[in-house]
């Protein structure tokens, strides 16, 4: 039933405006995949694309090996979940569900026993005979998911279904999802601009930026080891500082501006010493150390989390990458040996085994085994 | 998907569409434009007909009268109808509701009924002239000037109020309280916060109040006497059977057209540099008026009301009085529903009949091209969606002519059909029901078709299914109004009937001139009854408490 989706050099057109040139990627059977992105890059688009509610105005895109371009959006066996959950305001949750079940002249007993088995599995069997407008965002929601399931898709498609609710029932409802697609092991296309819900919910993602699959990878690898410098800060945040390749001890290491060596073993080939690099360092990935071991700051501004405490970081310009909003160092509070004040100046030594170094433009990782498609 | 043309269900209904309006708007309108340049016995090309209009004094003096007295009902509509919705909205008046009902009745009954029982009230021999002559005072004529502007402003100022008093519900309490806040109290915040923020809505209704007026036959013809205005001119000289007039009449048709499109440009100009959209959280609150005030206040709201509602009394009381042929006689009787069912049984199941196929159309067509030009936008739609604008300003009886000259001759002979008349009130309505729907449109998700789509169900099935179930309601609320005014309409029916397609309006207009009073009110009580009965089913069906016209 579930399908593999590839698109092949796909092309969105609206007159003279290319929303996205050449895209391709595969999608396997039974994947959850999620498209992830700052607003108006495109992701929506090609959900639409692949949905039938936009055209294609170049390659293909194929459900397994069927060419699905000129076949209409009610003929293409797809499941989709709205923003706007787009429940049918003039039925009851019950005809809602079994409206799809309708139109293809199910019988009745047959479709009786599917919906009940949908209701229990997303827990709404209780609100069945309710109109829609009775019911909270995140019981829309789970009607929205089940009208959807029920007429067993090739593939289930969700446009940001999540952005309309508050933020608790967002972590409720997005472990919902995710355990009812595995259950019903559908291929799920999943768009959101919300990079925490995506790394949650997905065994892949790819991240796009103005129409183009920027890196698509595991959650895990695209937070650890994403290709290029757009990815390290829209996923997370990344401090990016000025520095080069450089030879220590027979390996390899990188020089920050301010002259720092830090040996690393995790650079790859196209590392070659002598090349200017971007540095990019998580918050969390510094620890305090002594003066000569580390790079040296001074603590501008500090935020209690909780957890963790967030100080903002001033070093000089020239050790920095341009226009970057903020320097940050996350302290886990779990392990902190001395909690630093406002005005102080410390030593930050980077994880060598964790930062990750790209070309001086940003455009490539240059570490070991990074590929843009994993 | 590409973008190939496909000969689908749309594509029939934009061919219908363009079809209708075409052939029953564009080419009449565009041929009686046309013959206003021509010459009546050669056909030549010529200005006479304009120059013959703006020579004679006889002429031109009609359209300073109708600018007139239009002016006139116009500024009187807007004062009363703003200080009634002011008082009605701001403080506690008794029987507010029945009020409101009342007004929304005089606002629907048939227009001309005004006219015809301030005659039977304050005429030559009207109750009131002969009980005042009685005690030897002589009561001032209702002919004329006077009487048009009293009917036409007592039966348009409804349309002010409801404007208005929509337009101060969407106020929000905050905005007063931020002025108070700001030292800003009594008069001056009227002024300079109310007023303003109603005065796009005040300029939509005065539209209306001015294209109604400018545009109404019947209660000129009826009480004007003397006192000639456009419509009445145009429909006396098109009427005429002696020479050759309609390409006169034509002229002075295309003279009022270009009037009320200049006017209508004007209002959008206005309309559309100060426009903004308010919503309220909280909508004023309702005080109370105290002493003597509160006094003053319920007598000018109840004697508005009562003036307002003496028409459709005066002609409820009449149709039951005894009558000798068309003189009234001491005593009560039937006679009169007896009369009208027997010769006038037809004039009043036409008007059910034309009216209801009407309404049948303008629900299809309204909302399949309200669909096609807010959701299947291309330069066609648009075409359609200018096309269907026409209508609001053209006066009825105009178009009763260009519709008439149009269809008189093979191979489209339909004058004297009821298709005719049905079609004058699919063209007269259709635009305000399209406006509606398209509204409607605009609140609906497109995601609810997508998400029908998606589950399977083809574009088509989805329109009917989702789209045309979820817009009904709207749809058929407004629709009920239009059936209202189409029972009422008088304006173009009375150019294009004849004997077998008379409607009742047509049929009360032709008994008051005959004299033959009797019957007319009867006519006109099953007239009123019958908007009454609809206008209870638009509540219910709406669960509405006003109306939008």
């Amino acid at each position: 039933m579930s399908v593999a989706i590839t698109a092949d050099k796909v092309v969105k057109r609206y007159g003279d405006l290319t929303i996205i040139p050449q895209l391709t990627q595969n999608i396997k059977n039974g994947e959850f995949f999620t498209l992830l992105g700052p607003s108006g890059c495109g992701k929506t688009t090609l959900l639409r694309m692949i949905a039938g509610f936009n055209s294609i105005e170049g390659g293909q895109i194929r459900f397994n090996d069927q060419v699905i371009n000129d076949i209409p959006a009610h003929k293409r066996n797809i499941g989709m979940v709205f923003q706007s959950y787009a429940i049918f305001p003039h039925l009851t949750v019950r005809e809602n569900v079994e409206y799809g079940l309708k139109l293809r002249n199910m019988p009745k007993d047959e479709m009786k026993t599917k919906v009940d088995k949908i209701l229990d599995v997303v827990q709404i069997t209780e609100y069945q005979d309710r109109l829609p407008e009775r019911l909270s965002g995140g019981q829309q929601q789970r009607v929205a998911l089940a009208r959807a399931i029920v007429i067993h898709p090739s593939v289930l498609l969700m446009d940001e279904p999540l952005s309309n609710l508050d933020a608790k029932l967002r972590v409720e409802m997005r472990s919902a999802i995710r355990e009812v697609q595995k259950q019903v092991g559908i291929t799920t296309v999943y768009v959101t601009h919300d990079q925490e819900e995506a790394l949650a919910i997905s065994d892949r993602i790819a991240v796009m930026k103005k129409g183009v699959i920027q890196q698509t990878g595991t959650p895990h690898t695209i937070y650890t080891r994403p290709y290029n410098v757009f990815v390290a800060t829209f996923i997370g945040h990344s401090n990016l500082f000025k520095g080069r390749i450089e030879e220590a001890n027979g390996g390899k290491a990188v020089v920050f501006a301010d002259g720092f060596v830090l040996p690393m073993s995790t650079i790859g080939e196209e590392g070659k010493i002598g090349d200017d690099v971007t540095i990019a360092v998580r918050p969390e990935e510094f620890s305090i150390c002594g003066e000569g071991h580390g790079i040296k700051c001074k603590i501008k501004t500090k935020v209690f989390l909780g957890k963790y405490i967030t100080y903002g970081l001033d070093f000089p310009d020239d050790m920095l990458v341009p226009d970057q909003p903020a320097i940050e160092y996350s302290q886990d509070l779990g392990h902190a040996e001395k909690v630093l004040e406002i005005g102080d100046t410390v030593y930050l030594k980077p994880n060598a085994a964790k930062i990750n170094v790209f070309r001086a433009d940003g455009s490539k990782s240059l570490m070991e085994g990074v590929v843009e498609n994993e | 998907m590409n973008k190939k043309f496909q000969w689908d269900f749309w594509a029939w209904i934009t061919l219908l569409s363009i079809v209708i309006f075409g052939l029953f708007l564009i080419y009449p309108l565009f041929s009686l434009f046309l013959s206003a340049f021509q010459d009546a016995t050669t056909g030549a090309f010529t200005m006479e007909n304009f120059t013959h209009f703006f020579e004679r004094k006889y002429y031109y003096q009609s359209m300073i009268n109708s600018f007139s007295v239009t002016a006139c009902v116009t500024v009187l509509a807007v004062v009363v109808g703003t200080a009634l919705a002011y008082f009605m909205t701001l403080f506690k008046v008794r029987g507010k509701g029945i009020v409101e009902i009342c007004i929304i009745i005089s606002l629907l009954s048939p227009p001309f009924i005004g006219a015809y029982s301030w005659i039977l009230i304050g005429g030559r021999s009207g109750i009131l002239t002969q009980w005042l002559a009685g005690m030897g005072i002589e009561f001032p004529s209702i002919y004329g000037f006077a009487g048009i502007l009293l009917v036409l402003t007592l039966k348009l100022y409804p349309f002010i109020y409801l404007y208005v008093a929509g337009a101060m519900k969407n106020i929000d309490s905050a905005l007063i309280e931020a002025a108070e806040s700001l030292g800003c109290s009594g008069i001056k915040k009227v002024v300079t916060i109310m007023l303003p923020l109603i005065t796009p809505t005040i300029l939509a209704g005065a539209l209306m109040v001015f294209m109604n007026a400018m545009a109404d036959f019947g209660t000129p013809m009826l009480i004007g006497e003397g006192f000639n205005v456009m419509p009445v001119m145009i429909y006396s000289e098109f009427i005429n059977e002696v020479g050759d007039q309609a390409n006169f009449a034509a002229a002075m048709a295309a003279i009022m057209v270009l009037i009320t499109s200049t006017i209508f440009m004007l209002q959008k100009y206005v309309v559309n540099k100060k426009s903004f959209t308010m919503s309220s959280l909280r909508p004023l609150p309702v005080g109370e008026m105290k002493g003597i005030k509160n006094v003053v206040m319920h007598l000018c709201i109840y004697l508005l009301v009562a003036l307002s509602m003496i028409p459709q009394l005066v002609v409820i009381y009449t149709s039951f009085l005894k009558t000798n042929g068309a003189i009234f006689v001491d005593g009560y009787s039937l006679d009169s529903y007896r009369t009208i069912f027997g010769s006038l049984g037809t004039a009043i199941s036409n008007t059910y009949i034309f009216s209801t196929a009407a309404m049948a159309v303008i629900v299809f067509l309204g909302m399949t091209v309200a669909y096609l030009t807010t959701r299947k936008k291309s330069w066609l739609t648009d075409i359609i969606d200018t096309l269907t604008m026409f209508p609001y300003i053209i006066p009825g009886s105009v178009l009763g002519i260009t519709l008439l000259l149009a269809f008189n001759d093979d191979p489209m002979l339909l004058s004297g059909t009821a298709l005719i008349i049905i079609i004058s009130l699919v063209i007269r309505r259709l635009p305000y029901t399209l406006r509606s729907s398209s509204a409607i449109l605009y609140q609906l998700s497109p995601s609810l078709e997508e998400a029908s789509i998606s589950l399977g169900a083809s574009p088509l099935k989805t329109f009917f299914k989702v789209t045309a179930v979820m817009m009904l309601p709207g749809v058929m609320s407004g629709a009920i109004i239009s059936w209202i005014t189409a029972i009422n309409e008088l304006s173009s029916s009375v150019i294009l009937f004849t004997g077998a397609t008379k409607t009742m309006s047509v049929a009360i207009y032709t008994e008051v001139i005959r004299a033959s009073y009797g019957t007319a009110a009867a006519l006109s009580t099953i007239l009123t009854i019958t908007t009454i009965t609809a206008m209870v089913i638009f509540f219910k069906v709406s669960g509405r408490r006003d109306v939008t016209l």
